[in-house]
């Protein structure tokens, strides 16, 4: 079992990010499921969603508390110290920023890999809008065994048929790449 | 077909393969997404025949689908919570009625204070209405049991509702597997003929009864009610049948046999509950006890699930003010003069989520014999003291000032 959190905002298809995930690991014919945490639809508000990865089915339907990944797709949100709690020692950060990080949240997520993307100017560029989430889960794809990019294009061509799908696919691909060629051959056979 | 589903759309899909005759609908979440994904299937021709109302209020919804139902179409519609509160009159009419229907809930707290987010306390607040009550586990059992619902109606003459944990079920994009159209054929004929209204043959239904006849009528129709303790099991076994896959009965039981305390739910939590289970101490023997069936109360199930089992815990999603909890009643007046200790689990109100975590503190406490007969598992003491504090002074200072 494989948990992942995911963090955005209102608005940045963060629902559709785990959903395009689970979707995406259903297709390698494992189980997953995505949840999403609610009551902040509005536009801008901090939302996060859950997914379980698993090669037997899944019964629990509760949050994931102690995530293996945490994807954040607004860097503004590691303000918020909720973002990186209960990430498991060994476990994956993923955020979307140009930056670096700061100290503190380098500090906040010792003994844990970190890795930023682009994934934003990756989406505007192949999208034309900020929606970051397809690049994310291409870099996600990048540095974990979680799911393989081929996978992630497929359930992109599904989940967001007639939602340009093409420039979606795009952001997905060029991430993967960006991210695998700056990670420079990292192992990606483990499952974190 | 096995398909990565929104919980939502998937119950959808099924209500479609029913074939229903009148879809009646109000928006209110977290049921919003059923009807949508209806209105869209109506729209898009896969329903050919089938009347999309989009009617003004849950009243209304549910004062249409007893015309509908009363002319012997086969009528569906779906609610939540204060939506469900709205319907009430008419929900108890439709049973009342004898009318077969089935209503989908999304469990949803009730207000004041008004919370959008998921308990049982809507359609806990429903129990006694004469609708059949079944619980879905997770979405597969929801879909399967929205089609065993249309055909307990019809068998019964009575309303059935199918009640699935709101966003922790209805949003939750999981793996489902539909049935197909010649599955669900197999076990839901077209609706048999029963006493309709039709101008053509005119008949009276809903006369008005006094006291010389009302108590009987009251007792025939509990009687009716009853039935489907005896239907439901054959139903499942005709759709585990159909499909290929197991149908949930009266009950479902995990680890129940030998185990020693049994922990007793409805819906979402089971999954959870059960993975639990598997993560603790084999010599702790600790067994799940769902009840897909809540009304009728399967209480013979319930007794022959808990044999071994000296203590019960009932986990409850609703709060029943002045009482406890509503199933704890029911499972202790089942268990009456048995001996075994019931305890009552209070958790989950207003989509407090019912994590691992917290079960597990829960099990740890059945563990070392500390479970007092009533808990409240996920209680925010220090709130509760502090609001109690500020209570006194407000009285101390209001009394102060009249002095």
């Amino acid at each position: 079992m494989v948990d992942v959190r995911i963090h955005g905002r209102g608005g940045q298809g963060v629902v559709t990010t785990a959903e395009v995930l689970a979707l995406a690991c259903f297709v390698e014919g494992r189980h997953a499921q995505a949840v999403p945490s609610f009551g902040s639809e509005r536009t801008g508000a901090p939302v996060a969603a859950f997914v379980r990865v698993s090669d037997q089915p899944i019964r629990s339907h509760d949050p994931v508390e102690e995530p293996d990944i945490v994807v954040v797709q607004d860097a503004t949100l590691l303000s918020l110290p909720s973002v990186v709690a209960g990430l498991r020692p060994g476990g994956r950060l993923l955020v979307n920023t140009h930056r670096s990080l700061p100290a503190a949240v380098l500090a906040a997520t010792a003994g844990r890999t970190v890795t930023t993307v682009s994934a934003s100017a990756i989406a505007t560029r192949c999208v034309g809008r900020d929606v970051p989430g397809p690049a994310m889960l291409g870099a996600l794809a990048a540095v974990t065994g979680v799911v393989l990019v081929d996978s992630v294009i497929a359930a992109v061509q599904d989940r967001l048929a007639g939602r340009s799908t093409a420039g979606n696919v795009a952001a997905v691909t060029e991430a993967f790449e960006t991210t695998l060629a700056a990670v420079g051959g990292e192992a990606r056979a483990s499952a974190t | 077909m096995r398909q990565q589903r929104e919980g939502s759309q998937a119950v959808a899909e099924a209500v479609a393969l029913c074939r229903p005759d009148v879809v009646s609908a109000y928006p209110i979440s977290p049921q919003t997404h059923i009807v949508e994904h209806l209105s869209r299937l109506v729209l898009s021709g896969s329903l050919p025949g089938c009347t999309y109302l989009n009617v003004e209020s849950e009243f209304a919804s549910m004062s249409t689908l007893i015309g509908a139902s009363a002319t012997g179409a086969r009528s569906y519609t779906a609610t939540a919570s204060q939506g469900l509160l709205f319907m009430a009159e008419a929900v108890f009419n439709a049973a009342g009625l004898g009318l077969p229907m089935v209503m989908t809930v999304a469990n949803r707290a009730i207000g004041a204070p008004i919370n959008i987010w998921n308990d049982q306390g809507d359609s806990m607040a429903m129990r006694d209405c004469g609708w059949v009550q079944l619980y879905a586990a997770d979405n597969q059992e929801a879909v399967d049991l929205h089609v065993m619902a249309f055909r307990l109606a019809d068998e019964l003459e009575l309303p059935v509702m199918v009640c699935m944990d709101g966003f922790v079920l209805t949003h939750a994009f999981e793996e489902v597997e539909l049935p197909t159209q010649e599955q669900v054929d197999a076990v839901l004929p077209p609706p048999p003929t029963r006493p309709v209204l039709d101008p053509a043959a005119p008949v009276t239904i809903g006369a008005m009864v006094g006291p010389e006849a009302y108590t009987e009528v009251r007792y025939l129709a509990d009687r009716r009610h009853r039935d489907a303790l005896r239907l439901l099991p054959l139903v499942a076994a005709d759709y585990a049948r159909a499909t290929g896959r197991d149908a949930a009965g009266l009950v479902r039981t995990y680890s129940c046999e030998g185990a020693d305390t049994v922990v007793v739910a409805l819906g979402s939590v089971l999954g959870t509950l059960s993975d639990v289970v598997d993560q603790r101490d084999v010599g702790e023997r600790v067994g799940v006890l769902g009840l897909t069936c809540y009304r009728p109360f399967p209480a013979d199930a319930v007794r022959a699930a808990v044999r071994s089992a000296r203590r019960i815990v009932v986990v409850e999603r609703s709060l029943a003010l002045g009482e406890d909890g509503p199933v704890a009643a029911d499972v202790a007046r089942a268990l009456a003069g048995s001996g075994r200790s019931v305890s009552t689990v209070v958790c989950g109100l207003g989509g407090r989520p019912v994590t691992s975590a917290v079960l597990h503190r829960l099990l740890d406490r059945v563990a070392r014999d500390d479970l007092p007969q009533r808990l409240f598992l996920d209680l925010d003491r220090d709130v509760v003291d502090r609001e109690m504090q500020r209570t006194a002074a407000l009285a101390r200072r209001a009394e102060e000032v009249r002095s």
